[in-house]
């Protein structure tokens, strides 16, 4: 069905004020290049349809464990291994290059992210993940209370935030100018709430909500929480500020492409209490770089060599049956024109674990569980190259920048970490698409041409920047039909997550997934974690990160 | 004619009077403001113009026909060259490189044409008047006009109305007095008068048009910012910048900031500069970060040991400001012309990103610290970075803004150079348009023993006599006392200002708002 702009923007933006500048404006696009990059989901769906090819004889080679996936799970788990002088593996990803949803690109010779683009300060139990960060020169040492001290330029530089509310742009992102008395009694409640998750402890003194989310108690006050979403635990409180909901389904979008109605009530408190050192304290602060959390996928990958091996998808994996231990795993390349094949003793898979039962044989029969409980949602990613910065006023250009009430959640400046002010720079804009029906909202992605895309995301911007369609000289597009994990009430703390991590033969699980929320946090503990459980099993001596 | 007509064509001759002066005065002034040493400005101008209208009424003699047609055609001729003067010439001197030869060319042809004026008028009048009462009522009234011209002009015109809305306003009035001669000389002018009338009003609208455009041109309401006329605007990338002209002084404005005034500038750059190049002992390689004015450059050069001089400024358009204002050319000494300096225009934080010197003395001279982009060039990752381009041996002064003013600002500087590991000695200097001033003088080195060492140091120094005699602030009393904060400007406490909370920003806004 062919949309018309008026429904495209209708749809995708939903504001009146859009509509009426849709009105008087000529829809006319665009003297303006870009395209549709990324993802590739051709060979994606070939696979998920059938196609099986069979490698020749002399293609087949032995390995001792094959790496499915070169997301942040997958790195991570190959980076473990070769800490631990172990390098008798192969890394398989289907895209040309690594870094799964942390990927990033250059668009006018300016570096910027295609997805996941910053990093909160961990804490200092998260001993894993500071000794990534301390590997790649991003800490400076330790304070006196044991927390990290990170070199200044990693930080994310100030003014991080800014909010279009109301015609102007503030700093912050919780809207504050002009509010009532029951605003800010609602978010001083909010507060209190969410420092009284962080002081909480179980009978083993675990924290409620913290990183890695396999430290968080599994004690029935915190896991009733997965029960209700974000929206009914605001009623629950008695918080009704619309601005503070708004704050709230702004925070459950962006970490997890779902609204406040659609959030576990666990996950929303996990995004807010679980940066939060102690009580009152400020959240952790953010690390970020000009890529975004593709800086972090170039540290890890350095160390991989010819063991990464780009552009070869699996296309199935064959684990062996009876005594002998081992899986064969078959790769096609990503054109399909050309296959090889694995014989590996261990394999981890860190792909998507939606995909596990189309590439695991026997996988669906021997698990009770449904893989079809991890539900993905899908995001449009968008960058715009800029000649120059938008003229305005009100708080200065921040390195996250959100409009309030759009269904968008805002862009990022790319150049901000790099301390350019002035001149050309690249807005990094993501959008979620926040559907009930996961599948309804892939299906709305794949059928947006590339001017629907730039023109849903001009017309959004152009609210705060009524210039913006001057400015952009180039816009690409990314489509991500399987963003992310969506943690919707029931998710977290129920069955399937639990079962279908545990591991399949010789096929380990590994991957943000298994979390049940998508950050790099997890993704990340998840390939250690595997990692280090095949050193076990393999007598390899190693100190265990976590 | 009847007398009444004859009253009214001696008022003629009083605003045609005015109107010449007035150009004349606009021109004068206008060269002083831009190229400074107004005796000679005025002296040329008032010497080309003379002679110009002696040019004119010899002139005059070749036009024999219809003379009253003539007369109001010189006068639309005056009118649009005129009004038009000081909005051309401005323009002009922003643009061309051959400034001079506008300037005489304007002022000669605006002077032959008021020269033909009068020849004309009085040839015109005699067949009416006996010819001695005309001679002595024309120049009396011209004189008046003269006199008129002198008195309004710096009294009302030039406060009130600024160079440029004089000019045209004058224009308009000149032309106004052509088309009313279009009905005063109806009887003599010969042939049709439509042409004639039409353009008169075309260049009065043209002029009325300059007035209401003049605003964008030089803005009244940002002149009414300044206490002094502006008399050089531009626009950049990076900032708006405004040159003024008081009585013998200038000065520049980046934003709507002082950045200097050339009467007192000596004493903010030979403070900033001096102490820090005294402390390096012997300084071959010298930084300058910001300073696109080249006055504290000027002052490096001073110091003899100085082989190379690196100066960074962001903005080209202001290391050109001294080629394009010549007043600052001649203040700064030439000092970015001297074959020992070179210039990079970037943004400094960048830049140090990227440098691979090392330097003996560094003078840093950015605007205060009013925004993020520039607070981001007070911050300890600023300053470890500039440490690691610094030799041992090397200081560093830094402007930091006023301490009596912005205390907490001014601390949060020397707080943030030593959690950038700089020992720092915190000094001012009284520079009359700033009020007291603050500086930071840093070395790079860490050991707690070396800070009462460098304390010390700063006040025993010495000023070598040969840099001595080239100064006019310091002397070794006065240098030894900048070092001796007022109890008024003394510590409090502040935070480290960071690249990832940028509190110099935020305590400066709020002290600065405080204040105005």
């Amino acid at each position: 069905m062919e949309l018309t702009r008026r429904d495209l923007l209708a749809t995708f933006l939903a504001t009146p004020a859009v509509m009426a500048a849709g009105c008087s404006s000529s829809p006319a696009l665009l003297p303006l290049e870009g395209s549709i990059v990324g993802a590739s989901a051709a060979i994606g769906h070939r696979l998920r349809d059938g196609f099986r090819p069979t490698p020749a004889e002399n293609r087949w080679q032995t390995v001792g464990v094959v790496i499915v996936g070169g997301g942040i799970a997958g790195l991570a788990a190959a980076w473990r291994l070769t800490q631990a002088g172990f390098d008798d593996f192969v890394v398989l990803e289907l895209e040309p290059s690594a870094g799964g949803t942390s990927t990033s690109g250059t668009l006018g010779g300016i570096s910027c992210p295609w997805g996941a683009h910053y990093l909160p300060v961990p804490l200092q139990e998260n001993r894993g993940l500071l000794k990534l960060l301390d590997e790649m020169g991003v800490l400076e040492g330790r304070a006196a209370d044991g927390e990290p001290i990170v070199a200044e330029q990693f930080l994310c530089r100030d003014p991080s935030k800014r909010l279009f509310f109301e015609g102007e742009w503030h700093e912050g992102l919780h809207p504050r100018a002009g509010e009532s008395a029951a605003d800010s009694r609602d978010w001083a409640a909010f507060q209190k709430q969410i420092d009284g998750w962080v002081a909480w402890r179980d009978a083993r003194g675990r924290r409620a909500f913290s990183l890695p989310a396999a430290t968080c108690s599994d004690d029935a006050e915190v896991t009733a929480l997965d029960k209700i979403c974000m929206a009914d635990w605001l009623a629950r409180q008695n918080l009704k500020s619309a601005r503070l909901r708004w704050l709230v389904d702004y925070a459950c979008r962006d970490d997890f492409g779902l609204t406040v109605e659609q959030t576990s009530a666990w996950a929303g408190l996990f995004y807010f209490a679980s940066r939060l050192r102690a009580p009152g304290a400020e959240p952790q602060p953010l690390l970020t770089w000009p890529e975004g959390n593709g800086h972090l996928v170039e540290h890890l990958r350095l160390a991989l060599g010819d063991a990464l091996r780009t552009g070869w998808g699996v296309s199935e994996m064959i684990p062996q049956t009876g005594d002998k231990r081992g899986v064969d795993i078959v790769a096609v390349s990503h054109e399909g024109t050309d296959a090889a094949g694995f014989h590996a003793r261990d394999a981890i898979f860190c792909a998507p674990h939606f995909l596990a039962p189309h590439l695991i044989r026997d996988f669906r029969k021997s698990r009770s569980t449904d893989a079809a409980e991890f539900q993905y949602g899908s995001w449009m990613v968008a960058n715009l190259l800029l000649r120059e910065r938008p003229r305005e006023t009100g708080f200065p250009l921040a390195w996250d920048n959100v409009l309030y009430g759009s269904p968008s959640l805002g862009y990022v400046t790319a150049t901000h970490q790099q301390g350019i002010d002035r001149g050309p720079t690249v807005f990094t804009y993501y959008y979620p698409f926040c559907d009930d029906n996961p599948r309804a909202g892939r299906a709305r992605l794949a059928a947006l041409s590339w001017n629907d895309c730039a023109e849903i995301v001009l017309s959004d911007l152009e609210r705060a920047h009524p210039e913006i369609r001057r400015l952009v000289t180039r816009l690409d597009v990314m489509h991500w039909g399987h963003a992310m994990i969506r943690p919707r009430p029931g998710f977290v703390w129920g069955t399937a997550r639990v079962q279908e991590a545990l591991p399949f033969g010789a096929i380990r699980f590994a991957n943000t997934d298994l979390s049940g929320v998508a950050l790099f946090e997890e993704a990340y503990y998840h390939g250690v974690r595997a990692a280090e459980e095949i050193l076990v099993d393999r007598g390899v001596p190693f100190d265990s990160l976590y | 004619m009847t007398r009444a007509p004859l009253f009214l064509l001696y008022l003629n001759v009083l605003v045609v009077a005015t109107c010449g002066l007035i150009y004349e005065l606009l021109a004068g002034t206008l060269a002083s403001y831009v190229l400074g040493d107004s005796v000679t400005q005025f002296s040329l101008v008032i010497g080309v113009y003379l002679s110009a209208l002696g040019v004119g009424a010899w002139l005059s003699r070749f036009i024999t026909r219809d003379l009253a047609r003539a007369f109001v055609e010189v006068e639309m001729g005056v009118a649009l060259l005129g009004g038009t003067s000081a909005p051309l010439l401005f323009f002009g001197f922003g643009h061309l490189s051959w400034f001079h030869l506008m300037l005489f060319g304007v002022v000669f042809a605006i002077g032959v044409l008021v020269g033909l004026e009068l020849p004309l008028l009085m040839r015109i009048l005699k067949e009416h008047l006996d010819f001695s009462d005309l001679v002595s009522r024309v120049l009396a009234f011209d004189y008046i006009g003269a006199l008129l011209a002198s008195l309004l002009f710096p009294l009302f015109l030039i406060p009130q109305l600024g160079l440029v809305r004089t000019s045209l306003a004058f224009g308009i009035l000149n032309a106004l007095v052509g088309l009313w001669g279009t009905w005063l000389l109806k009887p003599l002018i010969v042939g049709p008068l439509l042409g004639l009338r039409v353009r008169g009003l075309a260049v009065i609208g043209l002029l009325t048009a300059g007035l209401v455009t003049a605003d964008r041109l030089t803005d009244l309401a940002e002149q009414q910012m300044f206490p002094h006329p502006v008399v050089y605007t531009r626009t950049t990338s990076y900032q708006r910048i405004v040159v003024t002209q008081g009585v013998g002084t200038f000065q520049l404005f980046l934003n709507g900031n002082l950045q200097f005034n050339s009467s007192d500038e000596y004493r903010y750059h030979e403070a900033l500069v001096h102490p820090a190049l005294v402390a390096a002992s012997t300084p071959r390689k010298v930084l300058v970060l910001g300073g696109g004015d080249g006055l504290a450059v000027r002052e490096i050069l001073k110091h003899p040991a100085v082989e190379a001089v690196t100066l960074v400024d962001i903005d080209p358009e202001m290391t050109a400001l001294a080629d394009r204002f010549p007043p600052l050319q001649k203040l700064n000494n030439a000092a970015l012309h001297d074959r020992r300096v070179a210039i990079e225009h970037a943004d400094a934080l960048i830049w140090l990103e990227q440098c691979t010197d090392i330097f003996d003395a560094a003078i840093i001279d950015f605007p205060d610290p009013n925004t993020f982009s520039l607070g981001k060039l007070y911050t300890t990752r600023f300053y470890k970075l500039l440490k690691a381009r610094l030799a041992p041996q090397a200081a560093v002064a830094i402007q930091c803004t006023s301490p009596l003013v912005a205390r907490a600002s001014f601390w949060c500087i020397v707080r943030t150079l030593e959690a950038a590991g700089f020992t720092v000695e915190p000094y001012q200097a009284a520079v009359p348009s700033f009020g007291v001033w603050g500086y930071c003088l840093a070395r790079p080195v860490a050991e707690a023993s070396s800070v009462a060492g460098t304390r010390a140091a700063a006040r025993r120094v010495e000023l070598p006599p040969e840099l001595l005699s080239q100064l006019r602030f310091l002397n070794n009393r006065t240098y030894r006392s900048l070092f001796d904060l007022p109890e008024d400007a003394g510590p409090v406490p502040v935070e480290i200002n960071r690249l990832d909370n940028q509190m110099l920003v935020r305590y400066y806004e709020a002290e600065w708002k405080h204040w105005n």
